[in-house]
């Protein structure tokens, strides 16, 4: 029984621990806006390892997710003879919800993955440790760069998914089922508001900043062996896969209800 | 290397301002209806039915204006509806009148606005900002045309 509620209180503390740690990472990152001379050319290194790398996946899982929304809106839509709503139905959904979402599900699984790994390894390796022999803070060069690069570019992968979406939509509802090009285009600009285009952007950097938290923490407070590396990032992509589906409940309620 | 890193940082931050940009002028169309000028009307209706904040108001189809408010007279409680309308349209007259039209069988509830007549020596002027317009009729709302209906069918028998 005094071993069970020993166990509790072994458990409260690690998970409030982590927590802890995790918050401190973050505060030193946030706060360690890097030195613009410096920071700088680190940061924009980040934004192409983070950014740049994922922009194929996301531009091809953009443009064909608007293609099966419009071929399965269009077989639900035409029975009613409403297949004029196709342009709202496909944008309002691409912009509130399955951009910003779908975009953090793969940023987690493509970027997400990476940091946590990349940072794993140079613990298991020392390499922060050495940094911090130097009398350089690791916090301060090697995840504050990262932190801000991945919240800085989710934004706009999320912003080109949709806008790759509405493509690929107009190209299978309008080009091949045939679906008036100017009822398309002129539904969708009536019913889409410019706050459901802010709210899905504070949506995506809710996730980003979610996402690369947890990336960047597993990474650092991993046990460093390679073992431990591995485990880290799996726990790191669901984890964060996990948080971004719990707040977008969450957002979606407080916005758009 | 460095250079081409930053080429396709560069070309990376551009796409996505881009397409921000295309999602705002291009799906959301604000350019063109974000703030335009306009002028306040406003009206009261025995009922409002399904009317809602931001739904058009048109003249013969065209869009000229947009609701901006709807509430209820604390006296009389009868809503009073509030019409942002554009300024290019800005001579209506007082005789203009009001009416709750629904969008195709199932769609939006929108204002729909009758221009009226103008008629300087009848003493009929021009709509200025913030004035009430007098003549609206109200939405049909689907259950009281029904019950008019049964109880015309009881009277006739």
């Amino acid at each position: 029984m005094l071993e069970k509620i020993q166990g509790l209180g072994q458990l409260s503390i690690s998970i409030l621990g982590g927590l802890g740690r995790a918050v401190l990472i973050l505060l030193s990152a946030i706060a360690h806006l890097p030195n613009f001379r410096k920071g700088f050319p680190l940061f924009v290194g980040q934004l192409y390892a983070i950014g740049v790398l994922s922009l194929i996946i996301i531009m091809v899982s953009g443009t064909f997710i608007g293609m099966v929304l419009a071929l399965q809106g269009y077989t639900v839509l035409v029975d009613y003879g409403a297949e004029g709503s196709l342009g709202p139905m496909v944008a309002l959904s691409l912009l509130r919800e399955l951009g910003p979402v779908v975009t953090a599900l793969l940023f987690a699984g493509r970027a997400g993955s990476a940091l946590t790994a990349e940072i794993g390894l140079m613990k298991a390796t020392e390499q922060l440790s050495s940094l911090e022999m130097m009398a350089v803070d690791p916090l301060r060069r090697v995840i504050a760069p990262r932190f801000w690069a991945g919240f800085f570019s989710m934004p706009l992968l999320a912003a080109i998914f949709s806008i790759l979406g509405i493509f690929g939509a107009h190209l299978v509802g309008v080009e091949w089922l045939g679906v008036d090009r100017g009822t398309f285009w002129s539904v969708m600009q009536a019913d889409v508001d410019l706050r459901d285009i802010i709210n899905g952007t504070i949506k995506s950097l809710a996730f980003a900043f979610v996402v690369t938290w947890i990336a960047v923490y597993k990474g650092y407070n991993c046990i460093p062996t390679s073992e431990g590396i591995s485990r880290a990032t799996t726990s790191s992509v669901v984890q964060a896969s996990l948080m971004v589906l719990g707040l977008d409940f969450i957002l979606t309620a407080i916005m758009f209800t | 290397m460095s250079k081409k890193i930053e080429l396709m940082v560069g070309l990376f931050v551009a796409l996505g301002i881009a397409a921000f940009l295309a999602l705002a002028i291009k799906v959301a169309d604000a350019g063109i209806q974000g703030n335009g000028e306009s002028y306040q009307l406003h009206a009261k209706f025995d009922n409002i039915g399904g009317l809602k904040v931001r739904s058009a108001v048109k003249v013969g189809g065209v869009v000229v204006g947009r609701i901006s408010s709807i509430r209820l007279d604390s006296e009389d409680y009868t809503p009073i509806v509030t019409l942002d309308i554009f300024t290019k349209y800005d001579n209506f007259s007082e005789t203009t009148s009001l009416s709750i039209l629904t969008a195709g069988l199932l769609g939006e509830q929108y204002i729909g606005l009758d221009p009226g007549f103008m008629d300087e020596e009848l003493g009929i002027e021009i709509l200025q900002p913030g004035d009430y317009i007098e003549d609206t009729k109200p939405a049909i709302v689907l259950e009281e045309l029904i019950g008019q209906f049964l109880f015309s069918q009881d009277s006739d028998n």
